[in-house]
């Protein structure tokens, strides 16, 4: 499966949607010849872990409102549209993703998730990381890592094998060239205007989680890289000098991707940085690949990762302030899905913390649904009249 | 308004299409309001458009060679306009131009209400209500319906009621609730009184949210409601400022960036 050439990275939200089809169309072929496929939803998850055992791990997390009527069948209304888009895409049997996963590797991140696993337990067999409440204590830590110790077991398990350390200092190796291909994506935004639009930028991020082969995905980013570097060098660069730079904060902004993002950019503004969980949020934190004990510096490295289930979580705004300061960026904007009590509640700290150091900050709250697009666009483009 | 005037840019046009009406205004050369007028918005907003533009053309503004600055809910469908500038920084800049540079602008629409932090007569930061009419104008008329009386007469009876609480937010479940209220055998000018102080209870909440600060203005529909602007003042701790025109903050806002526009 190293069909390397096949994979051209979307640069419109509408590409991005075709090739995501086009992904699905690709999983029952990739099944029927006999490859592994597991479905993970949070960033949490140590994909180092699932590499190793030589199966391709998918992203299973909901982005689309047309499962969700279906979800609430089963789930109440006002919850996070993330958990009612996956749950509702597996209970509708409509995501062939969920449908060919041979496990879901679930997390207890938010309340909502973790509640939702059990129900979708019921339709898929689930297994469920359990990801300490804060980083801060050694039992913390030393729990999180036994819980990758059960993981690597599970898949051992599954697929009666064994994972051995030289497939996972590999894996770690991989998915740090991965890692670092995606920094030097972000490294072009720095420059003024960015090499590209915060959409192209989003939907690239966001198109890793369906790609089954990682080493195809990272040279087809490194090959991005070039080209976009090499674009701006020559023809500059196809955003206007003048639009604000804007860092996008707050949950997962996959499934807004057009609803926000888009938005942003067709009033005037800029994406520069994605400071969410397929961004850069999560994307700075390398494995130690050399260290000792592979699997304890891969269960570090991911308990790294400054979400707002953590408590405390301190270290996401000084995080936040450095990428405001490395983007150069006029405005924060911070998007929370309905009903994320997590991030929405933290959002008063990040306010202070971004206002404190003198950006413009704005919260908006929404879901996958058109209902709110009226306000959302007046919301967005007043606050990039501000800037 | 002669047409010279428009032409070399010394009137500036602002059309605001509210959810509930449309507001136009015109001013001259120093920035001076010389015109204000409002409508129904009505069902359409391209219509409502039309309207605004027959309006001035029967007070001799000929709309088609002005400057216009489009705002409100409306503003992509006013296809003379020669800009678009969001009902946010409209009204910032129109409460700038009433009552003063610094402070903070309160402006319950038709639809949503937005707290605006003016500093050095520029919005530098603003709160929007949910994708729902609770502390909105819209509140108030459905309830005034549910009472049968108009929306003068509601504030009118509200300052004769007594205290009376109207906890849910949604529009829909106070609506039930007073529903309720009636059939107890509540007199209708406590809650009538419930009714008010819930919406002016949320605008306040939504002022804290913004950090919002003395001295407070409020634009808007409600602007001519004493009874409003009398228990928001209390609410705040502070007085609330407004006038006649602050009705047109959006519209005027508009008007004023247009005189800018090239």
């Amino acid at each position: 499966m190293s069909d390397v050439a096949a994979i051209e990275l979307p640069r419109t939200f509408e590409e991005f949607n075709e090739q995501r089809r086009q992904s699905f169309l690709k999983v029952k072929d990739f099944k029927q010849a006999g490859g592994r496929l597991v479905g993970y939803l949070c960033s949490y998850t140590p994909l180092e872990v699932i590499d190793a055992a030589g199966a391709s791990g998918v992203g299973l997390c909901g982005t689309s409102d047309e499962v969700i009527p279906v979800a609430e069948e089963v789930l109440p209304a006002n919850l996070c549209p993330l958990i009612k888009s996956t749950y509702g895409f597996a209970y509708s049997q409509k995501c062939p993703f969920t449908h060919f996963s041979d496990l879901i590797v679930g997390e207890t991140t938010c309340d909502g998730k973790k509640k939702m696993y059990e129900l979708l337990n019921e339709l898929k067999p689930a297994y469920v990381l359990h990801l300490p409440q804060g980083r801060s204590r050694a039992h913390e830590r030393e729990g999180w890592y036994q819980e990758v110790v059960g993981l690597k077991r599970a898949l051992e398990r599954l697929y009666g094998i064994q994972i051995t350390d030289d497939a996972l200092r590999e894996a770690a190796r991989l998915r740090n060239r991965l890692r670092r291909a995606i920094l030097a994506l972000y490294d072009l935004q720095r420059s003024v205007p960015p090499a590209m639009s915060g959409v192209e930028l989003m939907s690239t991020m966001f198109a890793g989680t369906f790609n089954f082969d990682v080493r195809a995905y990272v040279e087809s980013l490194e090959r991005l890289c070039e080209q976009r570097r090499a674009e701006a060098a020559t023809a500059g660069s196809p955003i206007s000098a003048g639009a604000k730079r804007i860092l996008i904060t707050g949950c997962p902004v996959g499934g807004v991707i057009n609803k926000v993002g888009a938005t942003i950019e067709r009033n005037g503004g800029v994406v520069v940085c994605e400071d969410d969980c397929s961004g850069e949020r999560t994307n700075r934190f390398m494995v130690d690949e050399d260290a000792p004990d592979i699997l304890r510096a891969i269960a570090d490295r991911y308990l790294q990762i400054n979400c707002s289930v953590m408590t405390p979580n301190d270290d996401r705004f000084a995080a936040t302030l450095e990428m405001a300061e490395k983007y150069q960026v006029d405005g924060v904007v911070e998007c929370v899905l309905t009903a994320c009590h997590t991030f929405n509640v933290e959002s008063a700290r990040v306010e202070r913390a971004v206002e404190g150091a003198g950006i413009p900050y704005m919260k908006v709250e929404t879901d996958y649904s058109a209902g709110d697009m009226g306000q959302l666009e007046t919301r967005i483009a007043a606050f990039i009249e501000t800037l | 308004m002669g047409e010279k005037d428009v032409r070399s840019g010394r009137l500036g046009i602002g059309v605001d299409i509210g959810s509930t009406a449309t507001k136009v205004a015109v001013v001259g050369a120093d920035g001076s309001l010389v015109h204000a007028e409002l409508m129904p918005t009505g069902f359409s907003s391209v219509d409502a458009a039309e309207r605004a533009r027959s309006a001035l053309m029967k007070r001799d503004c000929p709309f088609s060679s002005g400057r216009v600055v489009a705002t409100g809910y409306g503003r992509v469908a006013v296809p003379y306009a020669d800009k678009v500038v969001t009902e946010i920084t409209c009204h910032g800049r129109g409460a700038a131009r009433l009552f003063g540079s610094e402070g903070t602008v309160i402006d319950i629409g038709g639809q949503d209400t937005k707290v605006i932090r003016l500093r050095g007569g520029r919005v530098f930061k603003f709160v929007m209500n949910d994708k729902c009419a609770a502390g909105t104008g819209r509140f108030l008329e459905i309830m005034a319906d549910r009472l049968g009386v108009g929306h003068d007469e509601l504030a009118a009876l509200a300052r004769a009621g007594e205290p009376t609480q109207i906890t849910s937010m949604c529009t829909v479940f106070a609506e039930s609730e007073v529903i309720s209220l009636v059939g107890r055998g509540e007199p209708r000018a406590n809650i009538a009184r419930g009714v008010i102080e819930s919406v002016v209870g949320r605008v306040a909440t939504l002022a804290a949210t913004a950090g919002g600060t003395a001295p407070y203005y409020l634009t808007g529909g409600l602007c001519d409601n004493e009874y409003v602007v009398e228990l928001l003042g209390e609410r705040l701790g502070a007085p609330v400022a407004t006038c006649p025109e602050a009705r047109y903050a959006g519209a005027l806002g508009a008007a004023l960036m247009a005189l800018e526009l090239e």
